[in-house]
Order: C-alpha cells, then sequence, then structure tokens
C-alpha cells in the first residue's frame, strides 16, 4: 500500500494513504481529545473537539477536525496552538451547557480549565456525537436508532419515537455513549435483560466479553459465545479491531482430547439447594432474601460492592441481619434428609466479618443445632457468641414476610420454650446447603459409576475415595458435603489411590528441558540490557515508553536498552535472547506487567540464553505505573524511570544462584500402629515405597480393637483383621512393635532416628515422617455424672463392648439414659470430639435392636450427625429414642449409688425440671489428646491449645506441618472417624510420597546464606527461624543454613546482629542501593 | 514554589500486598504516584536500616506492607515486622522524626482497594506532615 509522510508538531511519521490526521498522531502518541472518534466506527467529524491545524506546502494553516481529515503527504499539522487550544475551550463550554452533569465533558473541562456558567445550562444528557446511531447502524446491522429532526430539535430516537422491533437489545447505544445517557430502553420494544455475573451469583451485570473474576487462572477475558452478537448474527466484531495483541479468534471452537489415563478422579464439587425450591423464605420475592453464597460476595474485596455490606433493596447498610440455617437440608421434604456439614460454620463466620466490616451490623443466627464440629470450629463459635456479639437462636421458622414500604423481613418463629415471636431484619441469609448433584448426571453415566440414594457417588464403607468403579476415585464434596480441611485431605487420599494404582508408570510422562550450559560471568563486567515492554497501549497509553528506554540506556552498568510491543510474546523472547549474544549481556531488566505472571518466563528464556536465572529482575510499570496513574502521564514516566533505575542498581549488584540438591532416602517412617499409621504405611508401601512402622504397644491396632461394629453396622473386627494382615504381609513395612522413637535428627529427605525397643536402641534412616500417633478415650473424673460409683454408669465404649461380649444381659428392657459431650465442649476441653452423638445413636440403636422395649433418652447439647450420619438420627427418633437437650449451664445432675440412679434434667424444650431414674447411665465421653509432649520436643512441632498436633495451615495444608517432610493423620490431627483417620491416613501417604518420589531434593535458590568469617555463633538466626533451617555448628561454633529446610522468608538475615547472615536475591547490599536511587541519592546513582 | 510531593518507599511482602498492589493495577484503582514499591519475601525480613536509610537521606515516608496476623506465609513473619516497627518509631521519635512517616499494614492478597486507599491516605498525610526535615538541616 502507498504510504504518505506528513509531520505533526515538529515530528515526522509515515503512515498508510488513507489514514486519518487523529490516527497517524496516535501512532506518535501525541494525544488528541475526542469524543465522537471510535477505532471501529467511521469517522463523523460531530464533537469538533480533535480540532488540530493542518497547512499544506506554502499554504495558510487551517482549523481542521483531525478525525476526518486524510493524512497527506508533506503536510504540517500542530495540535497544540493557542487558536487549537481555544477553540477546543470554546466546544467544551458549549458541551458543558448543554450536558453539565455530564462525567466526561466535567472532566475535560477541569482538564482545559473551562469553567463555564457563561452560558445559559440546559441540563441535557447528549451532545450528539452519533457514536450510538453509528454503532447500532455500522456495526449492528439494525439502524434501529438514529438523528430526528433538525437544529434545535435534533435528537437520537427510534423511528416515530416508537417502541422499535428491530432492536435487537445488545444494550451497545448504552454501552458507547459518553454521557451516559440511558437510550436503550427507551427504544426497543423488548425487555432489556442484563447478563449477570455468575461468580457474584448474580449481584451484578457484566458484559459477554469478561474475565470470570479478578483473580482468575489464567487471567484472560473470554467471549461469552451465547450471548456476543457476533457469534450469533456475524456483526459486530468490535473486540477484534480494539484489540492490540490481535488476541481475538471467532473461530475457537470446543475442542475433543483423547487422554489416555490409567485412574480418574472426579473432584467435580457440588452444586448448592436452588433457594426458589423452598418458596415460604420468599427468596424470589423479597429483594433483601439472599443465599449465603451471596453474602459472602458481599463481603469479598472482590466481590460486587468490594467488601462493602449493602442489602440488595437499596443499597443502605443493613443493622440486623438474620442468617437461617439449613435450607434444603436436613429436610426430607426436599429429598435431603442429610445435613451439608458447612452451613453452620460459614454462616457464623459470616457473622463475624459482617461485623468486622461493619460494627453496627447485629447478627442474628436461627438454627436447630449448631454444627461445630471441625477442628477448633467449637471455639471459633464460643467466640462468635461470646466476643464477637452474634446472637444464636434455636428455633423453628414459621413465617418469612416483607413489609412493603421499608422492604424489611419480618421473621416469626417458634423460641424453644414453644411461645410464638417475631423479629424485624434489614436483611436474611439462606443458609442453602450442598445438595445439589443434578450437574455431575452426565458424568456418572459415562464413567458408569453408582450414586448413593442423595445422587452423590457411593462409596465403599471402609474404603474413602474409592467408587464403584475400579481406577475411579472421588475426592471433595461429590463424596458426601464437608468442609475445606476435608475436601482437601481427601484430594490427597484420592490421590494416594490412583498413585498406588500406577506407581509403575511414575515419571514416564515427565519430559525434561535441556538448556546451554550456563555461562560463567564471574570475570565480567557488569552489563546490563534493559528491555521497556509498551504492552500494547497498557503502558504506552500512559508512560512514555521511548523516554523510558532513552533513560535507562544513560544508567550506570546498561549496555544495551530496547523497547517492546509485548515483551512476553514469542518473538520478543527470541530478540532478547538475541541481544543477550549480540552485546554481550550478563544481567537482564525487563520492566513490564507483574513478575508475580511473567517473571519465571523471563528467567527461563535468560537461562535458555546461557545465563543464570537469577541474573533476571522484573519491575512493574503496567499494574504499579500506567494503570494506577492513568491521569498524570508525566508523574507516571518518572515513576517509571525511578523504578527502573532502582532495579537496573539492583541487578548491577546480583550474582548466580544456585540450587542445592541432597539425596533422598526413599523410606517413611510412620509414628503410631492404630488404624491411620497402619493405613498411611500401607498406603506407602502401595505406591512402591518402603515404610518403618513404630508401634509403642505389642501389637497393632489402636483404639479400634475396642470397636466393634459403626453406623452402616459393618464388621469392623474384621477389617481390623485383615488391615492387620495386610500390613504384616506387605515386605515393603518393617514394623517394630514395642518401640518408641527416641531421638531425630536431620532434615527433609535425610532423617535419621533412634527407636528403643526392649532396652535396645536401633537406628534407622528415612526421608519422611507421619505422625499417626492417635489420642486417648476421655476418661470420666471419679463420680463425674456418677462415673465409678456404680457399675450401671459407663462409657459408650463400655457398653458397646458390653452388647458384643455380653448380648444375653441386654434381653430384658431397660431404661438408659444416655449424656452427651462428656469431656468435650467444657472449660477443660473446649473442642467437640465430633464423634460421641454418632456414637450415642449408633448403641441407641442397637439397643432399640435387640429390644424393641428399650428406653434410650438422649440428653444432648446439639446433635451433630453430619453429613449423611444424619439419617441415623432420623432412624432412632424413629424408633422412639428421646432426644432431650440441656444447656452447658444446666448439666443434668445424677445421683447414683449401689442403691439406684437418679437424673435430675433441665429440659431447655419444656422448660422444666424432669427427674429419671434409668437402669443403666452411658457416658459420651470424648476424645483427649495423647501425651504429645514428648513427640512434640523430639521433632520439634507445635500442639494447638488442645494439645493435638498443630497444621501449617487449617484449611489448605491440614496434613502437613510448618517444617518439610513431616506429616500428620488421625486422631493425632484432631477427633474424627474412623473413615476420615483412614482418608487422612491416605491423604498423608501421598504428601510424604511426594517427597520420597524424588531421589534428590531440591532446596529453593532464594535462602540465606552465611558469611562464616563474620559470624559470632550467637544463635539469633537459630531461634527466629520458623522452620529449624538454622543451626550452630558443633565444632566451629559457626550457624549453618540446612538449605533444603530453608523457605527463604529472610527473618534470620534481618536477625543476625554482625551482618553474616544473608538473604539470597535481597541482600541488604541491594536493597540499600535500592533505597539510595528512590530517594535520589547522587552519589549512588551515577 | 510547587506543590510538595512526598517521596515515599514501600517494602511490601512477595505473598499479600504486592499482590494487593497488582489488584489494584488490574482494578485500575487510580492512586498518587509518590509510592515506589520494593518487593521483599515477607515484612519479616525488613530490616530497620532499609527503613533508617532512606528516612536520614530524605525519603519523605516509608510504607511497609505485611499479611494479616495469623496469615503470615511464614507463619510469624508479620509478628516480627510489629515488633520491629514499633520499637523503631520510638526510636526515630527521639531522634526528631514524626513517627508517623513509617506506616505498617496489613493487606492481604485481595485487598486492593485497601492498598490504594492506604497509599492515598499516606501521601495526603504525609503531605500535611510536610517534607522529611532532614533534608533541610543536611541541604540534601
Amino acid at each position: 500500500m502507498k504510504t504518505v509522510k506528513l509531520e505533526i508538531n515538529g515530528r515526522e511519521v509515515e503512515v498508510d494513504e488513507g489514514t486519518t490526521v487523529l490516527e497517524a498522531a496516535e501512532k506518535l502518541e501525541i494525544k488528541i481529545p475526542t469524543l465522537c472518534a471510535h477505532k471501529a466506527l467511521t469517522p463523523y467529524g460531530a464533537c469538533r473537539l480533535c480540532l488540530v491545524e493542518v497547512a499544506l506546502k506554502g499554504r495558510v494553516p487551517s482549523v481542521q477536525t483531525s478525525c476526518t481529515y486524510p493524512a497527506l503527504d508533506g503536510l504540517k499539522v500542530t495540535t497544540d496552538t493557542e487558536r487549537i487550544i481555544n477553540a477546543r475551550k470554546i466546544m467544551i463550554e458549549l458541551m458543558l451547557a448543554k450536558c453539565p452533569d455530564s462525567k466526561v465533558i466535567k472532566e475535560l473541562a477541569a482538564e482545559f480549565g473551562v469553567p463555564g456558567g457563561r452560558l445559559k445550562e440546559k441540563k441535557e444528557d447528549c451532545i450528539l456525537c452519533g457514536l450510538c446511531t453509528r454503532m447500532c447502524a455500522e456495526r449492528m446491522g439494525r439502524s434501529a436508532i438514529g438523528f430526528t429532526g433538525r437544529g434545535l430539535n435534533k435528537k437520537v430516537s427510534s423511528p416515530f419515537g416508537k417502541p422499535n422491533e428491530v432492536c435487537q437489545t445488545c444494550g451497545a447505544c448504552d454501552f458507547i455513549c459518553p454521557t451516559e445517557k440511558l437510550i436503550f430502553e427507551d427504544v426497543t420494544a423488548y425487555k432489556p435483560e442484563p447478563i449477570l455475573d455468575e461468580f457474584n451469583i448474580g449481584l451484578n451485570k457484566r458484559p459477554a466479553v469478561y474475565t470470570l473474576y479478578p483473580q482468575a487462572v489464567p487471567n484472560v477475558a473470554t467471549i461469552d459465545e451465547k450471548l456476543c452478537v457476533h457469534m450469533l448474527s456475524g456483526d459486530c466484531g468490535v473486540c477484534k479491531e480494539v484489540c492490540e495483541a490481535d488476541a481475538i479468534n471467532y473461530d475457537q471452537k470446543e475442542e475433543k482430547i483423547d487422554i489416555n489415563a490409567g485412574a480418574v478422579i472426579l473432584a467435580n464439587g457440588i452444586g448448592v439447594f436452588d433457594a426458589n425450591e423452598k418458596a415460604e423464605y420468599g427468596f424470589d420475592r423479597y429483594d433483601n432474601v439472599v443465599t449465603n453464597i451471596q453474602f459472602e460476595r458481599f463481603l469479598s474485596s472482590s466481590g460486587p460492592t468490594q467488601g462493602e455490606v449493602v442489602r440488595p433493596s437499596d443499597g443502605k447498610h443493613p443493622e440486623k441481619i438474620a442468617f437461617i440455617q439449613c435450607i434444603g437440608s436436613r429436610d426430607p421434604s426436599c429429598g435431603n434428609e442429610f445435613c451439608s456439614s458447612t452451613c453452620c460454620m460459614a454462616s457464623i463466620k459470616e457473622a463475624v466479618i459482617a461485623r468486622e466490616h461493619d460494627a453496627r451490623i447485629k447478627p442474628t443466627i436461627f438454627y436447630i443445632d449448631i454444627r461445630t464440629f471441625g477442628k477448633d470450629f467449637e471455639r471459633y463459635y464460643e467466640d462468635a457468641k461470646n466476643v464477637h456479639g452474634v446472637n444464636f437462636e434455636r428455633c423453628m421458622i414459621s413465617k418469612i414476610y416483607e413489609k412493603p414500604k421499608s422492604k424489611n423481613v419480618m421473621v416469626k418463629y417458634v423460641d424453644p420454650s414453644g411461645q410464638q415471636k417475631e423479629a424485624e431484619f434489614d436483611m436474611v441469609v439462606l443458609a442453602v446447603g450442598m445438595t445439589d448433584t443434578s450437574k455431575s448426571g452426565e458424568l456418572v453415566s459415562k464413567i458408569d459409576i453408582e450414586t448413593n440414594e442423595y445422587g452423590f457417588a457411593k462409596v465403599g464403607n471402609r474404603s474413602p475415595g474409592c467408587t464403584t468403579a475400579a481406577g475411579v476415585f472421588v475426592a471433595g464434596t461429590f463424596a458426601e458435603p464437608k468442609d475445606i480441611p476435608e475436601t482437601v485431605a481427601e484430594g490427597s487420599s484420592s490421590a494416594a489411590l490412583a498413585s498406588a494404582l500406577l506407581s509403575d508408570s511414575r515419571g514416564s510422562l515427565v519430559v525434561k528441558k535441556e538448556y546451554p550450559p550456563e555461562r560463567d560471568i564471574s570475570a565480567e563486567e557488569v552489563r546490563i540490557g534493559v528491555f521497556i515492554c509498551r504492552c500494547g497501549r497498557n503502558i504506552a497509553s500512559v508512560v512514555d515508553v521511548p523516554r523510558v528506554v532513552e533513560f535507562s540506556a544513560k544508567l550506570p552498568g546498561v549496555v544495551f536498552a530496547s523497547e517492546f510491543l509485548y515483551s512476553c510474546s514469542k518473538d520478543s523472547l527470541d530478540m532478547i535472547k538475541q541481544y543477550i549474544a549480540e552485546h554481550d549481556l550478563n544481567r537482564v531488566v525487563v520492566a513490564s506487567c507483574t513478575p508475580r505472571t511473567h517473571e519465571a518466563l523471563f528467567r527461563d528464556t535468560v537461562r535458555e540464553a546461557g545465563l543464570n536465572r537469577f541474573l533476571f529482575e522484573m519491575t512493574s510499570l503496567r499494574e504499579q505505573v500506567s494503570w494506577v496513574h492513568r491521569d498524570d502521564p508525566v508523574r507516571a514516566t518518572e515513576k517509571a524511570n525511578e523504578l527502573v533505575a532502582m532495579m537496573v542498581a539492583k541487578t548491577r549488584l546480583v550474582n548466580p544462584l544456585k540450587r542445592e540438591f541432597s539425596d533422598t532416602v526413599q523410606k517413611a517412617m510412620v509414628l503410631g500402629g492404630g488404624a491411620s499409621g497402619m493405613r498411611a504405611a500401607l498406603s506407602v508401601a502401595e505406591q512402591g515405597y518402603e515404610v518403618y512402622l513404630v508401634e509403642k504397644e505389642a501389637s497393632l491396632g489402636g483404639h479400634l480393637k475396642d470397636l466393634y461394629y459403626n453406623l452402616e453396622d459393618s464388621d469392623t473386627a474384621s477389617f481390623l483383621a485383615t488391615l492387620i494382615e495386610k500390613v504384616s504381609a506387605d515386605d515393603k513395612i518393617h514394623v517394630m512393635m514395642s518401640s518408641k522413637l527416641k531421638e531425630t535428627s536431620g532434615f527433609v529427605g535425610n532423617y535419621k532416628s533412634i527407636i528403643g525397643s526392649a532396652g535396645e536402641e536401633k537406628k534407622i534412616e528415612h526421608g519422611v515422617i507421619i505422625v499417626a500417633t492417635g489420642a486417648k478415650s476421655y476418661e470420666p473424673e471419679d463420680n463425674e455424672f456418677g462415673y465409678g460409683s456404680s457399675d450401671s454408669v459407663m462409657t459408650q465404649v463400655d457398653l458397646e463392648g458390653r452388647m458384643v461380649k455380653k448380648p444375653e444381659d441386654f434381653s430384658k428392657p431397660q431404661t438408659y439414659v444416655m449424656i452427651q459431650c462428656v469431656g468435650s465442649r467444657d472449660e477443660k476441653r473446649p473442642y467437640c470430639s465430633r464423634i460421641c452423638c454418632a456414637h450415642a445413636i449408633k448403641n441407641a440403636l442397637k439397643l432399640k435392636a435387640f429390644n424393641e422395649g428399650n428406653e434410650v433418652i438422649v440428653l444432648y447439647r446439639d446433635i451433630r450427625t453430619y453429613g449423611f450420619m444424619e439419617k441415623y438420627y432420623l432412624e432412632a427418633r424413629e424408633k422412639g429414642v428421646i432426644f432431650s437437650c440441656y444447656d452447658k449451664e444446666k448439666k443434668p445432675e445424677v445421683r447414683a449409688d449401689s442403691g439406684g440412679m437418679m437424673i435430675r434434667h433441665m429440659d431447655r424444650i419444656l422448660g422444666k425440671e424432669v427427674m429419671f431414674a434409668p437402669d443403666k447411665l452411658v457416658l459420651s465421653a470424648g476424645i483427649s489428646p495423647g501425651d504429645n509432649d514428648e513427640l512434640t520436643k523430639i521433632l520439634k512441632v507445635p500442639l494447638n491449645q488442645d494439645g493435638f498436633f498443630l497444621d501449617a495451615h487449617a484449611k489448605i495444608r491440614p496434613l502437613d506441618f510448618t517444617a518439610d517432610g513431616i506429616f500428620f493423620c488421625g486422631l493425632a490431627h484432631s477427633p474424627r472417624s474412623l473413615t476420615e483417620s483412614l482418608m487422612q491416613a491416605q491423604g498423608a501417604s501421598i504428601r510424604g510420597v511426594t517427597v520420597l518420589s524424588k531421589e534428590k531434593i531440591e532446596a529453593k535458590a532464594i535462602t540465606a546464606c552465611v558469611n562464616e568469617r563474620v559470624c559470632t555463633g550467637c544463635g539469633l538466626c537459630v531461634t527466629v527461624c520458623p522452620y529449624d533451617a538454622r543451626e550452630i555448628d558443633e565444632e566451629t561454633r559457626v550457624a549453618q543454613v540446612i538449605d533444603v529446610m530453608c523457605q527463604g522468608c529472610g527473618a534470620c538475615a534481618v536477625a543476625c546482629p554482625s551482618g553474616a547472615t544473608s538473604h539470597k536475591g535481597f541482600t541488604k547490599k541491594e536493597i540499600l542501593l535500592m533505597t539510595d536511587v528512590a530517594v535520589g541519592n547522587k552519589k549512588d546513582k551515577g | 514554589m510547587s506543590q510538595f510531593e512526598p517521596n515515599i518507599i514501600a517494602f511490601v511482602c512477595n505473598w499479600c500486598t504486592y499482590a494487593a498492589a497488582d489488584l489494584a493495577g488490574t482494578s485500575r484503582i487510580q492512586y498518587p504516584p509518590n509510592v515506589k514499591i520494593i518487593r521483599l519475601m515477607c515484612s519479616g525480613s525488613v530490616d530497620p536500616i532499609f527503613v533508617m536509610k532512606p528516612l536520614l537521606e530524605g525519603a519523605d515516608g516509608v510504607l511497609i506492607g505485611g499479611c494479616h496476623p495469623g496469615d503470615c506465609h511464614y507463619t510469624s513473619g508479620n509478628y516480627k515486622a510489629r515488633r520491629r516497627i514499633v520499637i523503631l518509631k520510638t526510636i526515630l521519635e527521639n531522634m526528631g522524626f514524626e513517627s508517623d512517616r513509617v506506616w505498617l499494614r496489613w493487606i492481604s492478597a485481595s485487598e486492593g482497594k485497601a492498598f490504594a486507599g492506604i497509599v492515598t491516605d499516606m501521601v495526603d498525610n504525609i503531605k500535611k506532615l510536610g517534607p522529611n526535615p532532614m533534608k533541610e538541616k543536611w541541604d540534601l
């Protein structure tokens, strides 16, 4: 194509023939204001803001609109003469008088210093720029709107001002309007329907081209093909024209990919209950009734209100908020008799966080039972009640209705004493459960697995994660509703099952990338290459990129500086490699987007060019400059210069970093031979690695030896026998009976332990440790609820044993009272023991099965039969087991002696005292932590406040200790059922195998290091290190860094008083040089 | 004389505040360009000298951004930072600095808006405090 050369503000530019002056100026990054020009539309020249002076050879300059004037050969253009600025000011003043409320025009007026007020204000909202009419006609092919009238009467309208059936309700007219006039609803014959943002559960709108949510991975835009005008009609296509990266591809199609897999893990999750199914709660009718998921979005800082709690009807801050529990859960009327397990905790959390956001909020939670059975959950519940002022009401909701004027919601309920009450709330949150399995139907039919009566994947009893199809495993809520720590553990558990199945082919798909040898730069002088990224227009539209390049080139150490349109594109990366070779660069700085997304890519590029990865540094000109300082290009450019100068200064000092490797001892040590320990050992062995299983007693089995059956009525004794048999028969498992861990030294991948057994000591070497040391049954104190005073008072475990060993004792009908929460949820042990409710119900059902005449009364505080166990609670009630509620403050009083027994119980529902004289009293004694003190000292791992081991992260690392290479599971973690313990055990096994499967352990490159000549051996670094990665060498008395343990936090480098320790990649010298440049300290700048 | 524009240095944790600054960017939340960010791995690795030296050499403020209590990527680095900054502030006051030139804030990775808000507040605040007194004293 023919090109033309013209001059704009004295700068020459060459453009294709047919280009407008405005486009030519844009190429030079000369900003010309405009309101009516759009890349995707034909020029129109309506707003007259883009006026410039143009002069052809030898002619007097004339004022023209640059958006319509063609770029001609030899044309001289000036955009900033006084004449032009004045002309633009008049245009702005006229527009300001016409549309004084328009945000865009007010901003322009401020920018040009137009005060306004000279002309009479018209209070209109349209400047007749014609963007909407051109958009509708040219891009949407509709012409549903156009200009009508002439002169003063000219306006945008549909033909004859009537609702127009030609309109396709795309909304482009409203979207493109610079003055935010709402055209669309006036002209269309149809009811416009906004596209609701699914991620925010429909609380806000989204366009048809959108990113899923701010933290989405990968964080790229997608086109909603069902709603995109181009996809539907072939029109529009505006996005393709405006995207400078040319990233829009309308032809992308769904692809079918064949994967040859040996195992499948279903982690497809579950949907929440549709609140509309329970119409009585008014979700579809009342504006201020929302679901808990929606409320969660209101609380989120990336939600529709950026974390501001508002109510939908009027955007006001609500004060009184009601949470209603069990919507669609524990409700046989909608087919969901099971408990969703998580909603109690979720509501408590939402109530507490809402109050953190706005202390005026007064939350009330209406519930049936509060089920905070997870690790540390009970404490959170108590704090919500006592510290955070959350009100809890145990009740049944009888009616919800809206007050028409205020849109407040009235909640009618029956309180525990049977009284009808009514309360007014600004907002109601429905705690919908995890119940919807409908979306997994297709998957289920394709993979051919069986589902249970509720539509969840059917999982074998005592084999968590195993579906009915071989090689198909399930993890997470598709197996049963569960909280995050449980789903994460189950994820690991199912991975372990798959890993066992596929252990022979481990690593066979790994492709190792080959790199050229690293160049030795130690003798070279510093030669830095700086690359400034334009990121299309993202950076370049605000930051003056050529100026930054020019500035960078002069910085000390820099031998080459250049810019890229997109630094991350394949050809740019190739250019970087080429420049490294051409200019002998030995350090590289890229100033572009954020290192959080692109650092790894660039590091890999310099490595491909033969440089060490850490000879690369990156600074952000997009997230930290252009995107956040849009309105001040001059200062933005200054800041860009400074950021680049700071990073170049640091880069002058950086040196290659090496990653240290150490050999892995590919064996595990499992502590504890109970169900968890055995399962963990077996699981490690199944995955192909040797295990030492250390058990302190003379036999395997732990607590399982005292249990005989479970709710599902499987035979636990034979399960235990099989487990022991498998463990004993497996030649990869070395069982060490009557043994105790005496000492452990070393680090991840390389531990040495001393095991003591009958006076003898044995040394073993192993790469990981799995702690499965269990816990203890709580032994009620003397005379606690009459315990110990008579043979008729026993624990649930005692009862279970008696029923199995002496069934004849139970043939005669008798009265049994069971007391829940013995040794749990009190001042001494403020946690819930999780299993006792199910244990009581299991035994109550067994008693009923022995003899229907057996009377069983369960005195409880909250029944916590979470998940699918709820059905047994229902069954027990149907079979006549009586459940009666007591308060923590008014515990039942027991008087027992050889003559008989009398129980005084304050029934919360009757509000009256009730006396029982049962034949037997059964105490649901909880779980106490094991004697963990010694082990915490040997392994240097922490305990939580209740005496159980403490996880690295309560939610996302539930099976790990903070120290690498040590994992835990079962009752040592927290109270839990047998199946849950087995699941954790399998999970812990693969956490260990992730270490064992690597022949060498690779340390992080960014770690601490020690200058041994300066170290005085004071040991402060050892004290501050949270990872036990620092130690004092016994012989030399100087501090060491155990590279594989060091996580690179840098805490020790700060603590070191002699400056012997430094933080690689962030040395004091490097950081202080950066600050020197930042404060403009001249002596260090040059 | 043009308006005083404070020169502020921010030491931010790689895991939380740096990500929050990124989120402020992706959300296009505008804030004044007075703050220059230096990324560290953890607020617990902010050496007191990182704060003192720039202040003595003329920086008008130092912002330290770390993870909320209990959220530290390295378990306890933010607590270390908190203790250190408390002591540092007393030292600064004894030296004749307004301790309000040093801000320690907890900003999680999802709090882009909070990050921009804190930077804006800090710039306003330091504008009120005026330029670093050292500048005049030592003729920097």
